[in-house]
């Protein structure tokens, strides 16, 4: 185990554990049942154990933390720090054209409804900080799978604040959920959102998360972690679009959990910007008749690192997954994905299929990609695919000679790259949105 | 128009064109036919500006300025138009969009307004007519899924709507039948003024019945060898290519002894 001591972020940890701790479970603003506070104690004795990540452990190797973690970091606060996030910020997240429902978190607390915010029938939602005292949600926040690994085990430990939603069974939401996730601070500060969505039996979710931060001085490192659990027949479309600021340090942990015949559909898209963004997106298929279609569109550059990993997990038979994730990699950037599919044993007739396509701009840019498959069942059919490549000389000659310059060439075929996965929005207005996105961030001059 | 003075190119070290000669005024086509090898198809790339060619001698001038010099779209904005052997497909990109924004980059280069939408449609829907282009095609990502005399007259209707003054058609007849021949032939046929002009690079004579050409060159091993009017491309699909072979070989022959 390396030598944490030496990392101030590890201390500050240590100390606001010991801090949690000290408040009564009962009683007080906080109040915790027992169980939950037995479940941060084991979570923050695993992450004892486990220290960060280093490159020497293997889902780390390609991506090295190790000069972030030098910093010092405060922990944010249990209370809601009632920072006003700049609204030109709040302009920019928001989607041109599209009927939702609007809610704003700030370093991971939301202020909770207003008056006139009108959101739907059958939908409830509380902070987090209201449902974990609550005994009939309480457990959604024990789920000891989270100390397996190092940064949802701090989290699990650590955790104050964030959004919970529960759809009612057979409800069907008429408008989608927008939430907008703003980052701001003044000093270095670590902040570990957690959310729970929950939706029952046939019912439908479409959600769609921004995240932004201020891109101020001061260093903001996000631990976030979601869980899903969708019912039998439960149906969601989650989409995720990065655009953080050079502030923020992201590992954004999404687990969900599905049950029979439901459908679950994953739409990620990462923005340059932050220094580091790792996704971890697990997606745990506990029952028959399931399917699930994730897709990733990662662009980085200057010396980002942008790293997804995913995991299908295909846990019973008759479950179909489809993954595709495309990355462009700019000037100096690293881009780094690893694609588990793991089949058990029981899981026959599974039908599963990843593929990773990434287009390297520049000389100095890297991508590892590395599809893992490890099947146990015998009657499946799954597959993987993994391309990295540069622009099609005979695609920017032709462009060009018909006069279009050379860098506009360039950003009509990272347009036409991106496609595959923004053509899989089906809502004209988000896909128009993403659409901008990518252009906006293509540099003018490529390294 | 154009004038090609004595230009030499070479690919990867090895020399292709050595020494052409050529003079296009506007209102002329000029048919340029060879054997396979003859370095047609580089003589096209060399103009449009391709740079995997280096150009090692000699000089070409478009409208009095200096070709070479410059980038491949801005050839292409001061008004010359390649149309490929073998159009790329793009998914992705579509033909609207790239059109559109082609258009607007050769328009601005040339000091003329944008086109706004409607004139746009418009437009196209003119030029569509002319090489009787499906509008479902123009809807689509670039030649994507388009039969390759799609892919054709995709381009003669680039050609239409961008409005080139010198237009250099690389094989254009290749892999057509004869429908399709007659319909790009009539577009181009159409699209023919007293100031712009056409380099129709081709193999067969088949297609200069359809576009007749005020001037024939051949080319062999990399230079003209013998230029005409349309009846050598006839003297041509008589006799084939050898003959010429045989008589440039011969004069090589001779200069080498000093006759």
């Amino acid at each position: 185990m390396v030598q944490e001591s030496t990392m101030p972020l590890y201390e500050e940890v240590v100390n606001g554990f010991n801090k949690i701790l000290s408040v009564p479970a009962s009683g007080g603003q906080e109040r915790e049942s027992n169980t939950l506070r037995r479940a941060r104690q084991s979570a923050f004795e695993k992450f004892r154990e486990l220290g960060f990540p280093s490159i020497k452990n293997e889902d780390w190797k390609y991506t090295n933390i190790a000069r972030f973690l030098k910093d010092e970091y405060d922990l944010a606060g249990t209370t809601p720090d009632g920072t006003v996030p700049d609204p030109e910020l709040l302009k920019n997240a928001a989607i041109e054209g599209l009927d939702c429902y609007k809610i704003l978190l700030v370093n991971g607390s939301w202020q909770g409804r207003k008056a006139g915010d009108g959101f739907p029938e059958g939908v409830q939602l509380l902070t987090v900080a209201e449902a974990k005292q609550d005994p009939v949600f309480s457990s959604y926040f024990e789920n000891t799978e989270f100390e397996k690994h190092h940064f949802t085990a701090l989290n699990a430990a650590l955790f104050s604040d964030g959004l919970f939603i529960r759809v009612d069974a057979g409800a069907t939401p008429d408008k989608p959920i927008h939430i907008v996730h703003v980052f701001t601070a003044d000093r270095n500060l670590l902040v570990q959102p957690r959310h729970v969505i929950v939706v029952n039996k046939n019912a439908e979710l479409s959600i769609i998360e921004s995240i932004v931060s201020t891109g101020k001085e001061a260093k903001i490192w996000v631990n976030s972690l979601m869980e899903v659990i969708l019912q039998p027949d439960a149906k969601m479309d989650h989409v995720i679009i990065q655009t953080p600021g050079k502030d923020i340090r992201m590992v954004q942990h999404t687990t969900i959990r599905q049950k029979k015949q439901s459908l679950y559909n994953n739409y990620t898209f990462t923005f340059p910007g932050a220094d580091l963004v790792r996704n971890e997106l697990h997606v745990r298929m506990e029952e028959e008749h399931s399917e699930s279609h994730l897709y990733g569109l990662y662009l980085a550059g200057g010396q980002q690192l942008v790293d997804n990993h995913t995991l299908v997990d295909h846990q019973k038979p008759s479950c179909n997954s489809n993954e595709l994730y495309k990355g462009v990699l700019l000037e100096q950037s690293t881009g780094v994905f690893n694609g588990k599919i793991f089949v058990h044993k029981d899981a026959q007739k599974t039908n599963a299929f990843q593929q990773n396509n990434n287009l390297v701009i520049s000389k100095k840019a890297t991508i590892d990609s590395k599809p893992q498959l490890e099947i146990y069942a015998d009657d499946v059919k799954c597959s993987h695919g993994s391309t990295v490549g540069q622009f099609s000389e005979e695609a920017l000659f032709y462009l060009r000679s018909r006069g279009v310059g050379e860098e506009r060439a360039k950003g009509l075929l990272i347009n036409a790259f991106a496609f595959d996965v923004t053509e899989k929005l089906r809502v004209p207005s988000l896909r128009a949105h993403v659409n901008h996105l990518i252009t906006d961030h293509i540099p003018e001059t490529n390294a | 128009m154009l004038i090609i003075k004595n230009l030499h190119a070479e690919i990867e070290g090895k020399p292709i064109l050595k020494g052409i000669n050529l003079t296009v005024n506007p209102g002329e086509v000029h048919a340029i036919m060879g054997p396979n090898g003859s370095g047609k198809s580089s003589l096209a790339s060399v103009l449009a500006g391709r740079e995997n060619y280096e150009v090692t001698q000699g000089e070409v001038y478009f409208k009095g300025a200096n070709l070479l010099d410059m980038s491949p779209e801005v050839r292409a904005r001061e008004g010359v138009f390649l149309a490929f052997q073998y159009p790329i497909e793009i998914p992705g990109v579509s033909n609207i969009n790239f059109l559109k924004t082609a258009m607007a980059e050769i328009r601005t280069h040339r000091k003329l307004p944008a086109l706004d939408a409607k004139e746009f449609l418009r437009l196209s829907k003119e030029k569509q007519k002319l090489v009787e282009f499906d509008a479902a095609l123009v809807n689509r990502s670039l030649n994507e899924g388009f039969s390759g005399g799609e892919k054709k007259r995709n381009e003669i209707f680039q050609l239409a709507m961008l409005e080139p003054t010198l237009s250099i058609l690389d094989e254009t007849d290749s892999g057509l039948d004869i429908d399709a021949l007659r319909i790009v032939s009539k577009g181009v046929n159409k699209l023919r003024s007293e100031i712009n002009a056409f380099i129709i690079i081709t193999h067969y004579q088949r297609l200069l019945e359809y576009i007749v050409p005020d001037f024939v060159h051949v080319l062999y091993d990399g230079r003209i060898v013998r230029s005409g009017s349309k009846e050598l491309a006839l003297e041509l699909e008589e006799k084939g290519y050898d003959w010429l072979k045989d008589e440039v070989r011969e004069k090589e022959a001779r200069e080498k002894v000093g006759i």
